[in-house]
Protein backbone atom coordinates (compact mmCIF):
# COMPACT_ATOMS: atom_id res chain seq x y z
CA UNK A 1 0.00 0.00 0.00
CA UNK A 2 1.19 3.67 -0.76
CA UNK A 3 -0.28 6.90 1.12
CA UNK A 4 -1.10 9.21 -1.92
CA UNK A 5 -3.51 12.42 -1.93
CA UNK A 6 -6.43 12.53 -3.74
CA UNK A 7 -4.40 14.79 -6.32
CA UNK A 8 -2.89 12.10 -7.71
CA UNK A 9 -5.84 10.39 -8.85
CA UNK A 10 -8.51 13.34 -9.78
CA UNK A 11 -9.30 16.58 -10.22
CA UNK A 12 -12.43 18.35 -8.99
CA UNK A 13 -14.64 21.40 -8.41
CA UNK A 14 -16.99 23.35 -5.92
CA UNK A 15 -19.66 25.42 -5.61
CA UNK A 16 -22.73 26.32 -3.12
CA UNK A 17 -25.91 24.97 -3.16
CA UNK A 18 -28.33 26.69 -0.59
CA UNK A 19 -26.10 26.47 2.63
CA UNK A 20 -24.65 23.48 1.40
CA UNK A 21 -21.87 23.30 -1.07
CA UNK A 22 -21.59 20.64 -3.62
CA UNK A 23 -18.23 19.08 -4.47
CA UNK A 24 -17.73 16.64 -7.97
CA UNK A 25 -14.96 14.45 -7.64
CA UNK A 26 -13.28 13.36 -11.23
CA UNK A 27 -11.27 10.34 -11.85
CA UNK A 28 -8.09 10.53 -14.13
CA UNK A 29 -8.89 7.14 -14.85
CA UNK A 30 -11.40 4.39 -15.07
CA UNK A 31 -9.59 2.21 -12.20
CA UNK A 32 -9.24 5.11 -10.26
CA UNK A 33 -13.01 5.59 -10.29
CA UNK A 34 -13.47 2.58 -9.21
CA UNK A 35 -11.04 2.84 -6.65
CA UNK A 36 -12.79 5.98 -5.10
CA UNK A 37 -16.31 4.67 -5.72
CA UNK A 38 -15.35 1.88 -2.92
CA UNK A 39 -13.25 4.02 -0.69
CA UNK A 40 -14.53 7.66 -1.18
CA UNK A 41 -17.71 7.00 1.35
CA UNK A 42 -19.86 9.46 2.26
CA UNK A 43 -18.70 8.89 6.15
CA UNK A 44 -15.21 9.55 5.29
CA UNK A 45 -16.25 12.97 3.53
CA UNK A 46 -18.35 13.77 6.06
CA UNK A 47 -15.05 13.15 8.69
CA UNK A 48 -12.36 15.07 6.15
CA UNK A 49 -14.68 18.34 6.50
CA UNK A 50 -15.60 17.64 9.74
CA UNK A 51 -15.10 20.97 10.83
CA UNK A 52 -16.66 22.61 7.44
CA UNK A 53 -19.54 20.86 7.22
CA UNK A 54 -21.79 20.70 10.12
CA UNK A 55 -24.57 18.52 8.18
CA UNK A 56 -25.10 15.55 6.17
CA UNK A 57 -23.14 14.58 3.46
CA UNK A 58 -25.13 12.67 0.15
CA UNK A 59 -22.73 11.16 -2.57
CA UNK A 60 -23.95 10.60 -6.37
CA UNK A 61 -22.03 7.85 -8.84
CA UNK A 62 -21.88 9.38 -12.58
CA UNK A 63 -19.39 6.63 -13.82
CA UNK A 64 -19.96 7.57 -17.61
CA UNK A 65 -17.80 10.99 -15.93
CA UNK A 66 -15.70 9.08 -13.87
CA UNK A 67 -17.55 11.30 -11.32
CA UNK A 68 -18.55 11.42 -7.93
CA UNK A 69 -20.75 14.21 -6.68
CA UNK A 70 -21.14 15.36 -2.76
CA UNK A 71 -23.24 17.66 -1.57
CA UNK A 72 -21.81 18.96 2.10
CA UNK A 73 -24.95 20.13 3.65
CA UNK A 74 -24.71 23.03 6.28
CA UNK A 75 -21.25 23.72 5.21
CA UNK A 76 -21.07 27.34 4.34
CA UNK A 77 -22.02 29.50 7.59
CA UNK A 78 -26.09 30.18 6.93
CA UNK A 79 -25.04 30.41 2.63
CA UNK A 80 -26.34 33.31 0.58
CA UNK A 81 -26.04 36.76 1.98
CA UNK A 82 -26.35 35.13 5.18
CA UNK A 83 -23.20 33.58 5.98
CA UNK A 84 -19.66 35.75 7.44
CA UNK A 85 -17.07 33.44 5.99
CA UNK A 86 -14.52 34.07 3.80
CA UNK A 87 -15.77 30.93 1.73
CA UNK A 88 -19.40 31.84 1.87
CA UNK A 89 -19.75 29.70 -1.55
CA UNK A 90 -17.68 26.41 -0.91
CA UNK A 91 -15.77 27.50 -3.60
CA UNK A 92 -12.39 26.31 -2.42
CA UNK A 93 -13.58 22.47 -1.06
CA UNK A 94 -13.00 20.99 -4.13
CA UNK A 95 -9.34 21.51 -3.41
CA UNK A 96 -9.79 20.31 0.31
CA UNK A 97 -11.07 17.36 -0.82
CA UNK A 98 -7.98 17.05 -2.88
CA UNK A 99 -5.74 17.21 -0.40
CA UNK A 100 -7.28 14.31 1.54
CA UNK A 101 -4.60 11.64 2.07
CA UNK A 102 -5.50 7.61 1.40
CA UNK A 103 -4.25 4.46 1.51
CA UNK A 104 -3.65 2.78 -2.72
CA UNK A 105 -2.57 -0.51 -3.50
CA UNK A 106 0.82 -0.68 -4.87
CA UNK A 107 -0.57 -1.36 -8.72
CA UNK A 108 -3.28 1.56 -8.86
CA UNK A 109 -2.43 3.56 -11.26
CA UNK A 110 -1.44 7.44 -10.95
CA UNK A 111 -2.22 10.57 -12.76
CA UNK A 112 -3.42 11.27 -15.96
CA UNK A 113 -3.60 7.81 -18.40
CA UNK B 1 -35.87 22.50 -42.60
CA UNK B 2 -32.87 23.69 -39.97
CA UNK B 3 -31.66 27.60 -40.88
CA UNK B 4 -28.09 25.87 -40.84
CA UNK B 5 -25.99 22.63 -40.59
CA UNK B 6 -24.42 23.81 -37.58
CA UNK B 7 -25.32 26.59 -35.03
CA UNK B 8 -22.79 28.65 -32.75
CA UNK B 9 -24.38 29.72 -29.33
CA UNK B 10 -21.61 31.53 -26.84
CA UNK B 11 -21.74 32.30 -23.51
CA UNK B 12 -20.11 35.82 -22.16
CA UNK B 13 -20.95 36.06 -19.46
CA UNK B 14 -21.40 33.78 -16.07
CA UNK B 15 -22.96 36.31 -13.41
CA UNK B 16 -23.12 39.90 -12.93
CA UNK B 17 -19.92 41.34 -12.36
CA UNK B 18 -18.16 39.07 -14.62
CA UNK B 19 -15.68 40.89 -17.20
CA UNK B 20 -16.69 42.80 -20.52
CA UNK B 21 -13.88 40.92 -22.08
CA UNK B 22 -16.09 37.90 -22.37
CA UNK B 23 -18.78 39.36 -24.86
CA UNK B 24 -16.96 41.51 -26.24
CA UNK B 25 -14.59 39.69 -27.46
CA UNK B 26 -16.40 36.88 -28.86
CA UNK B 27 -18.29 39.15 -31.05
CA UNK B 28 -14.87 40.63 -31.91
CA UNK B 29 -12.60 37.89 -32.56
CA UNK B 30 -14.36 34.76 -34.12
CA UNK B 31 -17.72 33.60 -35.70
CA UNK B 32 -21.00 33.49 -33.71
CA UNK B 33 -24.47 33.36 -34.14
CA UNK B 34 -26.06 33.98 -30.91
CA UNK B 35 -24.59 35.47 -27.96
CA UNK B 36 -26.12 34.40 -24.57
CA UNK B 37 -25.37 36.52 -20.95
CA UNK B 38 -26.30 35.40 -17.61
CA UNK B 39 -26.25 38.06 -15.24
CA UNK B 40 -28.49 36.51 -12.82
CA UNK B 41 -27.94 34.73 -8.95
CA UNK B 42 -30.22 34.03 -6.50
CA UNK B 43 -29.41 37.27 -4.44
CA UNK B 44 -29.49 39.41 -7.59
CA UNK B 45 -33.16 39.95 -8.12
CA UNK B 46 -33.43 41.15 -4.36
CA UNK B 47 -30.87 43.77 -5.22
CA UNK B 48 -32.33 45.21 -8.24
CA UNK B 49 -36.25 45.24 -6.10
CA UNK B 50 -34.34 47.35 -4.19
CA UNK B 51 -32.70 49.72 -6.60
CA UNK B 52 -36.04 49.61 -8.65
CA UNK B 53 -38.17 50.96 -5.20
CA UNK B 54 -35.86 53.97 -4.91
CA UNK B 55 -35.89 54.67 -8.79
CA UNK B 56 -38.25 53.40 -10.97
CA UNK B 57 -35.86 53.51 -14.65
CA UNK B 58 -33.85 51.03 -12.04
CA UNK B 59 -33.69 47.04 -11.66
CA UNK B 60 -32.15 45.74 -14.45
CA UNK B 61 -28.17 44.70 -15.42
CA UNK B 62 -26.88 48.30 -16.28
CA UNK B 63 -23.85 46.18 -17.41
CA UNK B 64 -25.34 44.50 -20.04
CA UNK B 65 -26.31 47.93 -21.44
CA UNK B 66 -23.04 49.03 -21.61
CA UNK B 67 -21.72 45.84 -23.03
CA UNK B 68 -24.50 46.19 -26.01
CA UNK B 69 -23.01 49.59 -26.51
CA UNK B 70 -19.81 48.03 -26.98
CA UNK B 71 -20.74 45.24 -29.26
CA UNK B 72 -23.82 46.09 -31.59
CA UNK B 73 -22.65 48.18 -34.68
CA UNK B 74 -20.33 44.51 -35.11
CA UNK B 75 -22.73 42.09 -33.89
CA UNK B 76 -25.73 43.73 -35.78
CA UNK B 77 -23.34 43.55 -38.39
CA UNK B 78 -22.32 40.00 -37.91
CA UNK B 79 -25.88 38.59 -37.66
CA UNK B 80 -25.12 37.83 -33.95
CA UNK B 81 -28.53 37.82 -31.97
CA UNK B 82 -27.94 38.58 -28.09
CA UNK B 83 -30.40 36.65 -25.86
CA UNK B 84 -29.41 38.30 -22.40
CA UNK B 85 -31.32 37.42 -18.95
CA UNK B 86 -30.38 41.49 -17.75
CA UNK B 87 -33.75 42.59 -17.52
CA UNK B 88 -34.26 41.25 -14.14
CA UNK B 89 -36.68 42.89 -12.29
CA UNK B 90 -37.63 45.79 -14.67
CA UNK B 91 -37.31 44.44 -18.12
CA UNK B 92 -38.90 47.04 -20.09
CA UNK B 93 -36.67 49.52 -18.47
CA UNK B 94 -33.92 48.27 -19.82
CA UNK B 95 -35.59 47.98 -22.83
CA UNK B 96 -35.97 51.77 -22.58
CA UNK B 97 -32.13 52.16 -22.08
CA UNK B 98 -31.26 49.63 -24.92
CA UNK B 99 -33.68 51.83 -27.42
CA UNK B 100 -31.39 54.54 -26.63
CA UNK B 101 -28.22 53.41 -27.08
CA UNK B 102 -29.47 52.15 -30.47
CA UNK B 103 -30.35 55.57 -31.24
CA UNK B 104 -27.48 56.87 -29.97
CA UNK B 105 -25.23 54.69 -32.12
CA UNK B 106 -27.51 55.04 -35.18
CA UNK B 107 -27.33 51.45 -36.15
CA UNK B 108 -30.89 51.33 -36.55
CA UNK B 109 -33.51 48.41 -37.34
CA UNK B 110 -32.64 46.69 -34.14
CA UNK B 111 -35.60 44.38 -33.05
CA UNK B 112 -35.82 44.26 -29.47
CA UNK B 113 -38.02 41.87 -27.49
CA UNK B 114 -39.26 41.52 -23.99
CA UNK B 115 -39.90 38.52 -22.07
CA UNK B 116 -41.83 39.42 -18.83
CA UNK B 117 -44.27 37.20 -16.15
CA UNK B 118 -41.26 35.83 -14.01
CA UNK B 119 -41.84 38.53 -11.73
CA UNK B 120 -44.65 37.25 -9.33
CA UNK B 121 -43.66 39.64 -6.09
CA UNK B 122 -47.17 41.48 -6.44
CA UNK B 123 -49.44 38.19 -6.81
CA UNK B 124 -48.23 36.60 -4.01
CA UNK B 125 -50.78 37.85 -1.31
CA UNK B 126 -53.37 36.51 -3.97
CA UNK B 127 -51.13 32.76 -4.43
CA UNK B 128 -51.56 32.30 -1.12
CA UNK B 129 -54.64 33.11 -0.66
CA UNK B 130 -55.58 31.01 -3.62
CA UNK B 131 -54.26 27.93 -1.76
CA UNK B 132 -50.71 27.52 -3.08
CA UNK B 133 -48.66 27.22 0.06
CA UNK B 134 -44.89 28.03 -1.75
CA UNK B 135 -43.61 26.33 0.83
CA UNK B 136 -39.60 26.32 1.26
CA UNK B 137 -38.23 23.58 -0.52
CA UNK B 138 -35.35 23.08 2.01
CA UNK B 139 -37.04 22.80 5.26
CA UNK B 140 -41.51 22.82 4.66
CA UNK B 141 -42.12 25.70 6.06
CA UNK B 142 -44.63 27.88 4.51
CA UNK B 143 -44.49 31.17 3.17
CA UNK B 144 -47.32 33.14 4.92
CA UNK B 145 -44.25 32.91 7.46
CA UNK B 146 -42.16 35.63 5.66
CA UNK B 147 -44.53 37.05 3.67
CA UNK B 148 -44.02 40.49 4.94
CA UNK B 149 -40.25 40.44 4.70
CA UNK B 150 -40.13 39.34 0.78
CA UNK B 151 -38.19 41.17 -1.14
CA UNK B 152 -38.91 39.28 -4.50
CA UNK B 153 -40.18 36.32 -5.86
CA UNK B 154 -39.21 34.96 -9.43
CA UNK B 155 -40.11 32.00 -11.56
CA UNK B 156 -37.11 30.39 -13.22
CA UNK B 157 -39.26 30.48 -16.54
CA UNK B 158 -37.94 28.90 -19.57
CA UNK B 159 -37.26 28.83 -23.23
CA UNK B 160 -40.53 28.67 -24.33
CA UNK B 161 -41.22 32.82 -24.88
CA UNK B 162 -37.09 33.24 -25.90
CA UNK B 163 -38.13 30.96 -28.79
CA UNK B 164 -41.26 32.79 -29.78
CA UNK B 165 -39.09 35.79 -29.00
CA UNK B 166 -36.54 34.46 -32.18
CA UNK B 167 -39.42 33.71 -34.23
CA UNK B 168 -40.55 36.98 -34.41
CA UNK B 169 -36.98 37.92 -35.46
CA UNK B 170 -36.08 39.94 -31.98
CA UNK B 171 -31.98 40.78 -32.93
CA UNK B 172 -32.06 41.50 -29.07
CA UNK B 173 -34.30 39.47 -26.30
CA UNK B 174 -34.22 40.64 -23.13
CA UNK B 175 -35.64 38.44 -20.21
CA UNK B 176 -36.25 38.61 -16.27
CA UNK B 177 -35.60 35.31 -14.73
CA UNK B 178 -35.28 32.94 -17.47
CA UNK B 179 -33.20 29.70 -16.55
CA UNK B 180 -29.70 30.20 -17.26
CA UNK B 181 -29.55 27.32 -19.57
CA UNK B 182 -32.52 27.63 -21.25
CA UNK B 183 -30.49 30.69 -22.65
CA UNK B 184 -28.93 28.15 -25.00
CA UNK B 185 -32.02 26.04 -25.19
CA UNK B 186 -33.72 28.57 -27.04
CA UNK B 187 -31.83 29.34 -30.19
CA UNK B 188 -31.30 25.66 -30.88
CA UNK B 189 -34.99 25.14 -30.46
CA UNK B 190 -35.49 28.21 -32.66
CA UNK B 191 -32.82 27.22 -35.21
CA UNK B 192 -33.56 23.37 -35.65
CA UNK B 193 -37.06 23.57 -34.87
CA UNK B 194 -36.85 21.40 -32.04
CA UNK B 195 -40.79 20.51 -30.81
CA UNK B 196 -40.88 20.81 -26.79
CA UNK B 197 -41.83 16.77 -27.05
CA UNK B 198 -38.02 16.51 -28.60
CA UNK B 199 -36.83 15.59 -24.80
CA UNK B 200 -33.34 14.22 -25.68
CA UNK B 201 -32.56 17.16 -27.58
CA UNK B 202 -33.91 19.18 -25.50
CA UNK B 203 -31.80 17.78 -22.65
CA UNK B 204 -28.29 18.12 -24.85
CA UNK B 205 -29.04 21.39 -25.38
CA UNK B 206 -29.53 21.91 -21.40
CA UNK B 207 -26.35 20.29 -20.86
CA UNK B 208 -24.66 22.57 -23.93
CA UNK B 209 -26.00 25.49 -21.69
CA UNK B 210 -25.28 24.10 -18.53
CA UNK B 211 -21.27 23.98 -19.70
CA UNK B 212 -21.57 27.51 -20.96
CA UNK B 213 -23.04 29.34 -18.58
CA UNK B 214 -20.09 29.93 -16.10
CA UNK B 215 -18.67 31.56 -18.97
CA UNK B 216 -14.37 30.49 -18.32
CA UNK B 217 -15.27 27.72 -15.94
CA UNK B 218 -15.17 25.66 -18.89
CA UNK B 219 -12.51 26.97 -20.87
CA UNK B 220 -9.46 26.70 -18.28
CA UNK B 221 -10.89 29.01 -15.59
CA UNK B 222 -10.88 27.74 -12.25
CA UNK B 223 -9.46 24.38 -13.42
CA UNK B 224 -7.27 22.06 -10.96
CA UNK B 225 -4.25 21.41 -13.32
CA UNK B 226 -3.90 25.45 -13.95
CA UNK B 227 -0.31 25.63 -14.75
CA UNK B 228 -1.38 23.70 -17.99
CA UNK B 229 -2.89 26.68 -19.12
CA UNK B 230 -2.33 28.47 -21.99
CA UNK B 231 -2.76 32.48 -21.71
CA UNK B 232 -5.14 33.03 -19.13
CA UNK B 233 -5.19 36.52 -19.28
CA UNK B 234 -6.83 36.57 -22.84
CA UNK B 235 -8.82 33.45 -22.05
CA UNK B 236 -11.65 32.45 -24.76
CA UNK B 237 -15.28 32.34 -23.53
CA UNK B 238 -17.41 29.01 -24.35
CA UNK B 239 -18.66 28.50 -27.84
CA UNK B 240 -20.81 25.83 -28.51
CA UNK B 241 -20.88 24.45 -32.56
CA UNK B 242 -24.40 22.44 -32.33
CA UNK B 243 -26.24 20.00 -34.96
CA UNK B 244 -29.56 19.39 -35.75
CA UNK B 245 -29.46 15.94 -34.15
CA UNK B 246 -28.69 17.13 -30.63
CA UNK B 247 -24.70 16.71 -30.46
CA UNK B 248 -22.48 19.63 -30.10
CA UNK B 249 -18.67 20.37 -29.57
CA UNK B 250 -17.67 23.12 -26.72
CA UNK B 251 -14.60 25.19 -28.36
CA UNK B 252 -13.54 28.64 -28.39
CA UNK B 253 -12.54 31.10 -30.87
CA UNK B 254 -8.74 30.21 -32.65
CA UNK B 255 -6.52 32.47 -31.28
CA UNK B 256 -7.90 33.03 -27.92
CA UNK B 257 -6.53 31.90 -24.39
CA UNK B 258 -7.78 29.00 -22.21
CA UNK B 259 -8.22 25.25 -22.73
CA UNK B 260 -11.16 23.30 -23.71
CA UNK B 261 -10.36 19.30 -22.78
CA UNK B 262 -12.38 16.64 -21.08
CA UNK B 263 -11.33 17.40 -18.19
CA UNK B 264 -12.70 21.16 -18.02
CA UNK B 265 -15.55 20.23 -19.82
CA UNK B 266 -16.50 17.87 -16.78
CA UNK B 267 -15.04 19.98 -14.40
CA UNK B 268 -17.85 22.08 -14.87
CA UNK B 269 -20.59 19.05 -15.60
CA UNK B 270 -20.11 18.41 -11.78
CA UNK B 271 -20.19 22.18 -10.75
CA UNK B 272 -24.00 22.71 -8.72
CA UNK B 273 -25.09 19.63 -9.76
CA UNK B 274 -27.28 17.62 -7.37
CA UNK B 275 -28.56 14.09 -8.56
CA UNK B 276 -26.78 13.88 -11.79
CA UNK B 277 -29.67 11.76 -13.16
CA UNK B 278 -32.26 14.36 -12.84
CA UNK B 279 -31.31 17.72 -13.94
CA UNK B 280 -34.22 19.85 -13.49
CA UNK B 281 -35.23 22.98 -15.73
CA UNK B 282 -38.21 23.99 -16.74
CA UNK B 283 -37.64 22.52 -20.28
CA UNK B 284 -36.79 19.06 -19.55
CA UNK B 285 -35.59 16.57 -17.21
CA UNK B 286 -31.77 16.07 -18.19
CA UNK B 287 -29.73 12.81 -17.51
CA UNK B 288 -25.69 13.66 -17.11
CA UNK B 289 -25.27 10.12 -16.34
CA UNK B 290 -26.09 9.78 -19.99
CA UNK B 291 -23.27 12.17 -21.46
CA UNK B 292 -20.54 10.84 -23.40
CA UNK B 293 -17.59 13.26 -23.94
CA UNK B 294 -14.72 13.15 -26.54
CA UNK B 295 -11.83 15.34 -27.10
CA UNK B 296 -12.34 16.11 -30.92
CA UNK B 297 -9.63 17.92 -31.36
CA UNK B 298 -7.37 20.47 -29.87
CA UNK B 299 -9.89 22.96 -28.03
CA UNK B 300 -12.67 20.93 -29.23
CA UNK B 301 -14.59 18.24 -26.89
CA UNK B 302 -17.56 16.73 -28.53
CA UNK B 303 -20.60 15.98 -26.25
CA UNK B 304 -23.25 13.53 -27.47
CA UNK B 305 -25.58 10.52 -26.27
CA UNK B 306 -27.47 12.68 -23.81
CA UNK B 307 -31.11 11.76 -22.71
CA UNK B 308 -34.13 13.65 -21.24
CA UNK B 309 -37.51 13.34 -20.01
CA UNK B 310 -40.64 15.41 -19.65
CA UNK B 311 -40.29 18.44 -17.73
CA UNK B 312 -42.14 18.39 -13.99
CA UNK B 313 -45.14 20.29 -13.94
CA UNK B 314 -43.87 22.70 -11.79
CA UNK B 315 -41.76 25.93 -12.24
CA UNK B 316 -39.09 26.53 -9.43
CA UNK B 317 -39.36 29.98 -8.06
CA UNK B 318 -36.52 32.31 -6.18
CA UNK B 319 -37.95 34.03 -3.43
CA UNK B 320 -36.15 36.51 -1.27
CA UNK B 321 -36.95 37.93 1.96
CA UNK B 322 -34.98 40.14 4.76
CA UNK B 323 -33.68 38.29 7.48
CA UNK B 324 -31.50 40.24 9.67
CA UNK B 325 -28.56 42.44 9.59
CA UNK B 326 -24.91 41.36 9.45
CA UNK B 327 -21.24 43.25 9.23
CA UNK B 328 -17.79 42.42 8.68
CA UNK B 329 -14.68 44.43 9.14
CA UNK B 330 -10.79 43.33 8.52
CA UNK B 331 -7.50 44.67 9.89
CA UNK B 332 -3.93 43.17 9.30
CA UNK B 333 -2.04 41.67 12.43
CA UNK B 334 1.61 42.00 11.61
CA UNK B 335 3.91 39.55 13.30
CA UNK B 336 5.58 38.64 15.88
CA UNK B 337 3.17 36.63 17.59
CA UNK B 338 0.69 37.47 14.97
CA UNK B 339 -2.39 34.90 15.97
CA UNK B 340 -1.82 35.54 19.27
CA UNK B 341 -2.20 38.82 18.92
CA UNK B 342 -5.35 38.85 16.45
CA UNK B 343 -6.99 36.35 19.25
CA UNK B 344 -6.82 39.35 21.73
CA UNK B 345 -8.00 41.65 19.58
CA UNK B 346 -10.73 39.55 18.34
CA UNK B 347 -11.69 39.36 22.25
CA UNK B 348 -11.26 42.86 22.70
CA UNK B 349 -13.76 44.05 20.19
CA UNK B 350 -16.02 41.96 21.66
CA UNK B 351 -16.18 42.90 24.89
CA UNK B 352 -16.05 46.69 24.42
CA UNK B 353 -19.32 46.19 22.58
CA UNK B 354 -20.59 44.07 25.51
CA UNK B 355 -19.66 46.97 27.82
CA UNK B 356 -22.28 48.84 25.52
CA UNK B 357 -24.91 46.15 25.54
CA UNK B 358 -24.00 44.72 22.52
CA UNK B 359 -24.32 41.43 23.02
CA UNK B 360 -23.35 38.79 20.63
CA UNK B 361 -23.91 34.65 21.05
CA UNK B 362 -21.48 32.74 19.60
CA UNK B 363 -23.23 31.41 16.65
CA UNK B 364 -24.06 35.32 15.72
CA UNK B 365 -20.15 35.80 15.76
CA UNK B 366 -17.59 35.57 13.32
CA UNK B 367 -13.98 35.69 14.13
CA UNK B 368 -10.96 34.64 10.75
CA UNK B 369 -7.88 34.79 11.15
CA UNK B 370 -7.09 34.71 7.56
CA UNK B 371 -3.44 33.02 6.52
CA UNK B 372 -4.07 29.65 9.18
CA UNK B 373 -5.93 27.75 6.81
CA UNK B 374 -9.84 28.94 7.29
CA UNK B 375 -10.78 27.54 4.15
CA UNK B 376 -9.32 24.14 4.83
CA UNK B 377 -9.59 23.97 8.84
CA UNK B 378 -9.33 20.95 10.03
CA UNK B 379 -8.23 19.71 6.55
CA UNK B 380 -4.57 20.87 6.12
CA UNK B 381 -1.99 21.90 9.07
CA UNK B 382 -1.77 25.68 9.77
CA UNK B 383 1.52 27.21 9.71
CA UNK B 384 2.55 26.87 13.16
CA UNK B 385 3.56 30.85 13.10
CA UNK B 386 2.22 32.76 9.95
CA UNK B 387 4.50 36.30 9.42
CA UNK B 388 1.08 37.92 9.45
CA UNK B 389 -2.74 37.61 9.65
CA UNK B 390 -5.50 39.39 8.90
CA UNK B 391 -8.63 39.41 10.96
CA UNK B 392 -11.72 39.20 10.16
CA UNK B 393 -14.47 39.97 12.70
CA UNK B 394 -18.04 40.53 12.09
CA UNK B 395 -21.55 39.48 13.82
CA UNK B 396 -24.99 39.15 12.66
CA UNK B 397 -28.62 39.57 14.13
CA UNK B 398 -31.83 40.92 13.86
CA UNK B 399 -30.77 44.09 15.56
CA UNK B 400 -29.05 46.64 13.88
CA UNK B 401 -28.17 48.70 16.13
CA UNK B 402 -26.02 46.37 17.83
CA UNK B 403 -24.59 45.33 14.79
CA UNK B 404 -23.52 48.94 13.87
CA UNK B 405 -22.04 49.09 17.95
CA UNK B 406 -19.91 45.92 17.22
CA UNK B 407 -18.76 47.85 13.93
CA UNK B 408 -16.98 50.90 16.01
CA UNK B 409 -15.05 48.99 17.98
CA UNK B 410 -12.54 47.38 15.17
CA UNK B 411 -10.65 50.39 13.82
CA UNK B 412 -9.97 51.63 17.45
CA UNK B 413 -7.83 48.64 18.16
CA UNK B 414 -5.35 50.58 16.08
CA UNK B 415 -4.63 52.57 19.32
CA UNK B 416 -5.83 50.21 21.59
CA UNK B 417 -5.01 47.00 20.97
CA UNK B 418 -1.68 44.91 20.87
CA UNK B 419 1.32 46.64 18.93
CA UNK B 420 1.57 45.76 15.01
CA UNK B 421 -2.43 46.34 14.02
CA UNK B 422 -2.88 47.98 10.94
CA UNK B 423 -4.86 47.56 7.32
CA UNK B 424 -8.03 49.22 8.44
CA UNK B 425 -9.08 50.38 4.51
CA UNK B 426 -12.62 50.67 4.47
CA UNK B 427 -13.75 52.82 7.54
CA UNK B 428 -16.05 51.24 10.11
CA UNK B 429 -18.26 48.25 8.73
CA UNK B 430 -22.10 49.29 8.49
CA UNK B 431 -24.71 46.52 9.21
CA UNK B 432 -26.21 45.83 5.96
CA UNK B 433 -28.80 43.69 4.80
CA UNK B 434 -29.24 40.18 5.43
CA UNK B 435 -31.77 38.33 2.58
CA UNK B 436 -32.50 35.40 2.32
CA UNK B 437 -33.17 32.76 -0.04
CA UNK B 438 -36.47 31.16 0.03
CA UNK B 439 -37.20 28.60 -2.51
CA UNK B 440 -40.30 27.13 -3.95
CA UNK B 441 -42.40 25.23 -6.68
CA UNK B 442 -45.28 26.59 -8.50
CA UNK B 443 -47.92 24.80 -10.90
CA UNK B 444 -47.05 25.97 -14.58
CA UNK B 445 -50.34 26.80 -15.62
CA UNK B 446 -50.27 29.39 -12.58
CA UNK B 447 -47.65 31.41 -14.12
CA UNK B 448 -47.74 33.13 -18.10
CA UNK B 449 -45.75 34.54 -19.37
CA UNK B 450 -45.81 37.73 -22.10
CA UNK B 451 -43.86 38.48 -25.33
CA UNK B 452 -43.39 41.86 -26.84
CA UNK B 453 -40.93 43.06 -29.70
CA UNK B 454 -40.47 46.35 -31.15
CA UNK B 455 -38.52 47.73 -33.81
CA UNK B 456 -35.89 50.52 -32.75
CA UNK B 457 -35.24 52.26 -35.56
Amino acid sequence: MARVKLFDLAYARSGDKGDGSNVGIIAYRPEGYEFLRRELTAERVKEHFREICLGAVDRYEAPNLLALNFILHDSLGGGGSESLKTDAQGKTHGLGLLMMEIEVPDDLPLGRA
Amino acid sequence: MPRRDKVLVANGQGFWGDSILGPVRLVREGPLHYLTLDYLAEVTMSIMQKLKSRDPAAGYATDFVRMVERVLPEAKAKGVRIIANAGGVNPQACREALAQVVKKLGVGGVRIAVVEGDDILADLPGLLAGGEALRNMDDGRELAEVLGRVSSANVYIGARPIVEALAQDADIVVTGRATDPSLVVAPLMHEFGWSFDDHDKLAAATVAGHIVECGAQCTGGNYVSWRDVPDMARIGYPVVEAAADGSFVVTKHEGTGGLVNVETVSSQLVYEMGDPRRYLTPDCVADFSSIRLEQEGPDRVRVSGIRGAAPTPTYKVSISYHDGYKAVGQLTIAGPDAVAKARLCAEIVFARAAMDGAVFAEEERLVELVGTNVCHAGIAAAPAEPAEVVLRIGAKGPDRKKIDRLGMEIVPLVTSGPPGVTGFAGGRPKATDIVSYWPALIAKEKVTTRVSVEEVK
